[in-house]
């Protein structure tokens, strides 16, 4: 298995296989490196630097962690629950089970402590008296109040501060080095070190209680490793955010949408760090627009006068940017559109996960239209693909969909550093002056090397004849007016044509033999990390073993019908209702493989988890 | 009281030789392909101003970029300027694109050509998020108070009991594109109309000079589907009622003759690239740096039944939106790779707080 995960892992992931998984435990053996911790609160309760203090400190202690805000579209008043996944074997997918609650919501209390499993921990305000509803789990009341005004006289502050107690009460339950926790609360308050002082002092309040009063009931701790040295944690929104600052992306006009804001507000961050010159002046414009309609408008104008340019957005923004996509596809501008999928519609399910838009921006707009998407399957991928992108999008002249999803996007997770790009930006076939001069003039919508791919001009582009007329399919070869049945036929070949090219170019899937396997799965996305664990369970626990190939990109290269033809099933595991990449599959592959697609879906809101997966699979195996 | 003339005489050049502009262009090399539109289409004399401004402003046509919506008049690009890079887009949306454009490449001059459907109905709110932000622009809404393409429905500029010649009447009030204008942020907002040749003229020259939105509403009457008796878009209407609030001149930036005036009774305004801007008073109340003013005579015309032209607001110190974001120079489309691409160090960095 190790060395299976390892050609899995390269370049993309942080997580790779440590050792073998445990064998069957004996009763009272502790239970190390492998829990997942939930963390109930109430929205604006500000449990969000104690929650990440938490996950630093264990990533710290140098074990592979993830952390998920599972959160209402609200902003106070509402529950919400934040869960830490430690895991020796690298597994960082969401955990069906919680092994370790924090109860600090006493409106969810009961139904977060009734879910949890026999052996369980829980910590929770003494006075919510939750053991009354379960004698299978350890219980440690914790006197909350009393102890955030023992650290912090001023009353104000103590909501906050409160969280902080649940932090060292933790760290003493589960072994957490204090040591690994003190600097992580430092760096998580940077310069204020009142701020850190006060906290720094609640975690230890906290700590002291537990070392006092509790005698340690449950199985779970935490030692220290070496599979997080070197590593970085980072959300998907922020690397992608960070990748556009390195592709040289100098137009954003963008609106607010959940999931996908912290995309943009990443890249002003780091823009603003990195891309601001002596005088500071600023290399790039971002723009808030006054919807989505807008900001995909300015993304193509930038784009047809010469700018790298994007927009992030989510569901309902891609269904107001279907007609300018439309007109991108067809007038063959450049510009790159990351959806950071989430549940629909508008009042449907924003601060879920899902990959739910597949099918509809593949073929967004109207017409005969057919886009390119990168799917990113790692934070990694999401810094890589959004410079790819930028490359694709001027190479081909098209609209490029960067195709992430809250999961991935607005979770931390763990990864190598990033590499910085080994070429230079790719700006596709630009004529200059000097070029016009020699040529004697171009036909924009000629294509001269069989790719699709005709050559362009910028405005302000100084030659008489370097102009051209943009306009959607009702023109010919020179860019003039013309509805002829030829020319459309022609040109419309010929943009079918550039996603041929696009074939060539797009990342290829990354595929993981056994050699024997007559079982295949096909995945993407934030699936990845559920679909890898899950190949482990049904090996090891069903004997079952598996291909996996995780899909990167639309078009679909031909591995991917090479991966199919290959195998007797073929899974298609998604987070979707409607199987939609599946259905895309069947689109692309010969009629005599598509009876042996399967699928496995998962839509509830919820990041998907290995343990669904895999009962799943068994079940359709009828294991 | 003696008239002065406020506009010098237009540009002599040697008896003989082909006339050419300050940048030795003739006004050929202004030209565009034929026009499609209906023969005494007001956009085609709005194409022909175009050129003439375009022209004797010495305006290279590479430094232009013309962008426009869908719609007649956004067909019309194509027939002036082919030198110029141009695009005709999605409807309604042009302004979104422009900005784009501009944001590419703000050494541009943009010119926006759109339609009163294209802008007071499916393109309202791009347009009022243009001129709130000072996008600069010259955006021209060839307006004749109906859709051509798809024969002859009612905009939302047409009048109040203006009659289509099917014989329906218009029971909803016009959205007045300049009074909106001006409270919006644009900052330069004037109407003229296609059949006065001279006014209109004045005013694109003042427009290239302006930096900012510039927001022409041209009244341009559809000859096949609202010229008709009971139509208050026809060109007869429209000759019978039009008033001009102000007399305008222009004295452009590179003409050293400059040209005497009555402070009294005109108002100088000296535009972003030098140029001066004479109007002269034709009524009593005219404040064109007082948008309350001029919203006040824009409402005011409408209940006297009068299409009120001229200049309505001029409003030279508001930076526009390219000037507020503090970009570099150049344009940010053409930056090379060195100015775009932070160093191998800015991404240690990064790492480095990430671990």
């Amino acid at each position: 298995m190790a060395t299976e995960f390892v050609a899995l892992a390269e370049g993309s992931h942080g997580a790779t296989l440590v050792e073998p998984k445990t064998q069957q435990r004996a009763p009272q053996e502790n239970i190390v490196n492998d829990l997942s911790i939930q963390i109930a609160t109430v929205n604006g309760s500000g449990s969000q630097s104690a929650n990440s203090v938490l996950l630093k400190s264990i990533f710290r202690m140098g074990i592979p962690v993830s952390g998920k805000n599972l959160f209402p579209s609200n902003i106070a008043g509402l529950p919400t629950w934040y869960t830490i996944r430690a895991n020796k074997n690298g597994y960082v997918a969401r955990k069906k089970e919680i092994d370790l609650l924090i109860a600090m919501n006493p409106e969810t209390a009961q139904e977060d402590i009734l879910s949890l499993p026999t052996g369980a921990a829980a910590i929770y305000e003494e006075s919510a008296n939750l053991k009354q509803f379960r004698n299978d789990v350890a219980c440690y009341p914790v006197p909350f109040d009393k102890l955030t005004a023992g650290v912090c006289p001023e009353a104000k502050l103590r909501k906050l501060v409160k969280n902080m107690i649940y932090v060292g009460v933790t760290a003493q339950l589960l072994k957490i080095d204090m040591e690994a926790v003190e600097p992580a609360l430092r760096k998580q308050f940077a310069k204020k070190v009142k701020a850190a002082d006060l906290n720094w002092a609640a975690v230890q309040a906290g700590y002291e209680y537990a070392a006092a009063n509790f005698t340690k009931q449950d199985r779970y701790i935490v030692q220290a490793m070496n599979a997080t040295a070197g590593k970085i944690l980072i959300d998907g929104n922020s690397a992608a955010g960070l990748g556009c600052v390195f592709a040289g992306c100098t137009v954003v006009m963008w609106y607010p949408i959940t999931p996908s804001t912290s995309l943009v507000e990443g890249f002003i961050e780091y823009a603003k760090r990195y891309r601001i010159e002596e005088d500071g002046k600023a290399t790039f414009a971002v723009v808030q627009a006054e919807d989505e309609l807008a900001a995909i408008g300015a993304v193509l104008g930038a784009g047809w006068a010469g700018a790298r340019a994007m927009t992030a957005t989510s569901g309902p923004g891609i269904s107001l940017m279907a007609e300018f996509a439309g007109l991108g596809y067809y007038a063959e501008l450049p510009g790159v559109i990351f959806d950071v999928q989430r549940g629909g519609p508008s009042t449907g399910m924003p601060t879920r996960t899902q990959q739910g838009d597949i099918l509809a921006v593949a073929f967004l707009s109207h017409g005969d239209t057919k886009h390119v998407l990168l799917i990113p399957g790692s934070v990694k991928e999401c810094y890589e693909m959004a410079i790819a992108a930028f490359d694709l999008a001027e190479q081909l002249q098209t609209p490029v969909f960067v195709m992430s999803d809250l999961d991935l996007g607005m979770n931390n997770w763990m990864s190598e550093p990033f590499v910085y790009p080994d070429k230079p930006l790719n700006r596709g076939k630009v004529l200059s002056a000097d070029d016009l001069t020699r040529l004697g003039g171009f036909a924009r919508y000629k294509d001269t090397d069989g790719t699709g791919v005709g050559s362009r001009t910028l405005p302000g582009t100084d030659h008489p004849q370097a102009a051209y007329f943009t306009r959607g399919t009702s023109h010919n070869e020179k860019s003039a007016y013309s509805e002829r049945p030829d020319d459309y036929v022609n040109n419309v070949q010929r943009i079918a044509r550039k996603f041929e090219t696009a074939r060539m170019l797009v990342p290829r899937p990354e595929i993981v033999q056994t050699g024997s396997s007559k079982i295949g799965l096909i995945a993407f996305g934030s699936s990845d990390f559920a679909v890898r664990e899950s190949r482990d369970q049904l090996s090891e626990e069903y004997g079952l073993k598996t291909d996996y190939l995780r899909l990167r990109a639309y078009p679909f290269t031909h591995e991917v019908d090479d991966f199919v033809a290959s195998h007797e099933r073929v899974y298609v595991i998604e987070q979707n209702r409607d199987a939609q990449m599946l259905s895309l599959l069947k689109l692309h592959l010969q009629p005599v493989e598509l009876a042996k697609l399967a699928s496995i879906r998962h839509y509830s809101g919820m990041p998907i988890d290995a343990r669904s997966v895999t009962d799943d699979l068994v079940t359709q195996e009828g294991v | 009281m003696a008239i002065i003339p406020i506009t010098p005489d237009p540009m002599d050049a040697p008896k003989g030789a082909a006339k050419t502009n300050r940048i030795g262009l003739q006004v050929l090399d202004y030209r565009g392909g034929k026009t499609t539109l209906c023969a005494g289409c007001g956009h085609n004399a709005i194409s022909e101003r175009i050129i003439d401004a375009f022209y004797e402003m010495g305006v290279k046509p590479e430094r232009v970029m013309k962008l426009s919506g869908i719609g007649c008049s956004s067909k019309s690009p194509a027939y002036f300027m082919t030198r110029s890079h141009s695009f005709n887009s999605v409807h309604g949306r042009m302004p979104s694109l422009a900005t784009g454009a501009l944001l590419a490449n703000r050494t541009m001059k943009a010119l926006g050509i759109s339609g009163d459907g294209d802008t007071a109905s499916i393109g309202i709110g791009q347009f009022i998020h243009m001129m709130r932000r000072n996008v600069p622009i010259i955006y021209i809404i060839e307006d004749n108070g109906v859709y051509g393409l798809t024969k002859g429905q009612f905009s939302a500029t047409a009048d109040i009991g203006s009659m289509l010649k099917t014989g329906v009447i218009n029971d909803l009030p016009a959205i007045d594109t300049c009074a909106l204008a001006i409270q919006m942020g644009a900052t330069f907002v004037g109407r003229s109309f296609s059949g006065d040749k001279k006014q209109l003229l004045t005013m694109l020259k003042a427009a290239i000079a302006h930096h900012g939105t510039v927001v022409l509403d041209v009244i341009s009457p559809c000859v096949t589907f609202n010229d008709h008796e009971g139509s208050s878009r026809s060109y007869k209407y429209t000759q019978e009622h039009q008033e001009a609030i102000s007399e305008a001149g222009f004295v452009p930036h590179f003409h050293e003759i400059d040209v005497e005036y009555d402070p009294g009774t005109t108002i100088n305004v000296e535009m972003h690239d030098g140029s001066h801007l004479r109007l002269r008073k034709l009524r009593e109340d005219y404040a064109p740096s007082n948008p309350a003013a001029a919203v006040s005579a824009l409402m005011s015309a409408h209940t006297k039944q009068e299409v009120l032209t001229g200049i309505f607001y001029v409003d030279n110190q508001k930076p526009s939106f390219t000037q507020m974001l503090n970009l570099v120079d150049e344009p940010l489309g053409t930056l090379p790779d060195s100015r775009v691409r932070p160093d191998r160090a800015a991404l240690e960095d990064v790492m480095q707080r990430l671990m």
